[in-house]
């Protein structure tokens, strides 16, 4: 990739972002709106809120719940989903179920989830793992059901069976599904933490945005969705540099399939 | 060795019954080539994946060495038809062929040998860091035709292996697994719908009626064991072997286990100006 090329692409990923930012800035910069206050004053207060010990005592609390909701709704939903998947009959018990449960709104669960698990932290993640565990169980259960037939057959004849099968094939043969299924969840992720903390919270971006907006520092408020915007973008970012190295085979088998 | 014996396989679909097999019986000898060929749609598949244990047969059984096979069978490796679809994307050539190895656990030095070994023998020796979708089709069934290689099977069974590749590739690899089954003594059952293929390769050809299923003929190619692609395809012999047999398919896809069951077991007479 020559000089050129690299900077060609960074043109066209922060072209759009850059030109929305300039239109916000000149379009607010004379606003005395008390609600919409100019570009500048969001960053002022952005830099004055975000860098001292709101990051360790607001950001971090709401990442590490973030991070323990979405990764326990992996572990649930891939492991669910392989066994949905494989067989026929717990498909045909959960399926029903699982429609049903699916259909409920997650932010409408914070009250039942708060009436056994309390207002601490586990509520929270409770309630990031029940949005989040849908999408990559479906996922995953369409993955697994799609598993090709014919390298079925290749595994059995060569004895590939059980954990090996599972690993080998199975898992590997559903990922690109899975995958797709947790970049869904990561963005149900990221709204249902700010979600469960504007309920009984203490700490945390959506408590602190919240809060910002009950006293009427309206600029701070700005500044939180702002952060909250900037975390999602950073968050999709970092997943699409994992998925392009866990997934490069699949990649790699799209492109030489559509140019044969 | 390899003994079918009164195979029968019917489909129960949802109200209707397909006989695929009516009665198939032949006998494959340790060592032996055989080719099985028959007219399209004639459960071709459907005998090897019964004979690979992958299916299970309505009645009769298959046997190897005497034990009746009812799941897939350790000594026996199998390369199909999609070799788009029987190597693991997600793994490169090397670990393709390595698989099935781990779960014999012949320890790190053996397997290596055999991976290298099999890889060399089919041409790949400097393909092994890549992935099955960077290669050629006919690449990639070398890949499928190593694994198999590397098992060390006692019985290998092709299902029309080189029906997707082009002409050329097909030449190579016919040439490839007489090669192979020379050097490896091992015992090949080798499906397929291509006349000139049945012929060239095989020891005995095996025809198939349409189906419902039955042996039309078992036919004994009396060809010199030197084959090559130039010579043997022009000898006079070989063009009355391939006439006979496309006379048989042209004649199974007429019978089949309804009209009759009778097995021919008989080769044309000998040309008198045999090279």
């Amino acid at each position: 990739m020559t000089a050129l090329t690299v900077l060609r692409r960074a043109l066209l990923l922060l072209g759009l972002p850059a030109t929305l930012f300039a239109v916000w800035w000149y379009a607010t910069a004379d606003s005395t709106d008390f609600y919409v206050p100019p570009l500048s004053a969001i960053l002022d207060a952005f830099g004055k809120v975000w860098t001292g010990d709101r990051l360790l005592s607001d950001v971090v609390p709401s990442l590490l719940r973030l991070t323990a909701g979405y990764l326990l709704a992996v572990v649930i939903g891939v492991g669910l989903g392989l066994l949905v998947g494989m067989r026929r009959a717990v498909r045909d018990v959960l399926e029903p179920v699982l429609e049903l449960f699916r259909a409920i709104p997650p932010p409408v669960l914070v009250p039942v989830i708060m009436l056994f698990a309390g207002i601490g932290d586990t509520m929270k993640v409770l309630v990031i793992v029940s949005g989040c565990v849908w999408p990559i169980l479906l996922n995953t259960v369409e993955g697994v059901r799609a598993v090709d037939e014919v390298l079925s057959d290749t595994c059995r004849s060569y004895g590939i069976t059980g954990t090996a099968r599972l690993r080998h094939l199975v898992l590997r043969g559903a990922s690109p599904q899975i995958v797709t299924g947790m970049r869904q969840a990561l963005s149900i992720g990221i709204i249902l933490m700010v979600i469960s903390e504007m309920f009984a919270a203490s700490n945390g971006l959506g408590f602190t945005i919240v809060q910002f907006q009950r006293s009427f520092a309206i600029p701070e408020m700005w500044s939180g969705v702002l952060l909250l915007g900037i975390l999602g973008f950073l968050l999709s970012l970092l997943f699409r540099f994992a998925e392009n190295r866990a997934l490069a085979w699949y990649h790699g088998l799209r492109r030489a399939r559509r140019t044969p | 060795m390899l003994d079918v014996r009164n195979l029968q396989k019917i489909y129960t679909g949802r109200n209707r019954e397909v006989e695929a097999l009516r009665n198939l019986t032949f006998h494959i000898g340790a060592g032996e080539l055989v080719c099985l060929v028959g007219p399209s749609g004639c459960g071709k598949t459907t005998l090897l994946k019964c004979m690979a244990g992958l299916l299970d047969p309505t009645s009769g059984q298959v046997l190897l060495e005497g034990k009746p096979v009812d799941g897939p069978p350790p000594g026996m490796a199998v390369v199909f038809q999609e070799y788009g679809r029987s190597l693991f994307a997600w793994m490169n050539v090397r670990d393709n062929v390595a698989l099935p190895l781990r779960r014999k656990k012949l320890g790190k030095a053996r397997e290596r040998e055999l991976v290298d070994h099999a890889l060399e023998v089919v041409g790949l020796a400097d393909a092994h860091e890549a992935y099955p979708w960077q290669l050629s089709g006919g690449m990639q069934q070398r890949v499928a035709i190593a694994r198999a290689v590397a098992y060390e099977p006692k019985v290998l069974l092709m299902d029309e292996p080189f029906a997707a590749v082009d002409a050329q590739t097909r030449a190579e690899l016919e040439d490839l697994i007489r090669e192979l089954w020379r050097e490896l003594g091992v015992t090949v059952l080798f499906v397929t719908h291509d006349i000139d293929e049945a012929v060239y390769l095989g020891q005995r050809t095996v025809i198939l009626s349409k189906s419902p299923t039955v042996v039309q003929e078992d036919l004994t190619i009396d060809l010199p064991d030197e084959r090559d692609q130039l010579h043997t395809r022009s000898s006079p012999r070989f063009a009355e072997l391939r006439a006979h047999v496309y006379e048989q398919i042209q004649r199974a896809k007429y019978r089949s286990g309804d009209t009759d069951a009778g097995v021919v077991d008989r080769a044309p007479e000998p040309a008198k100006t045999r090279s």
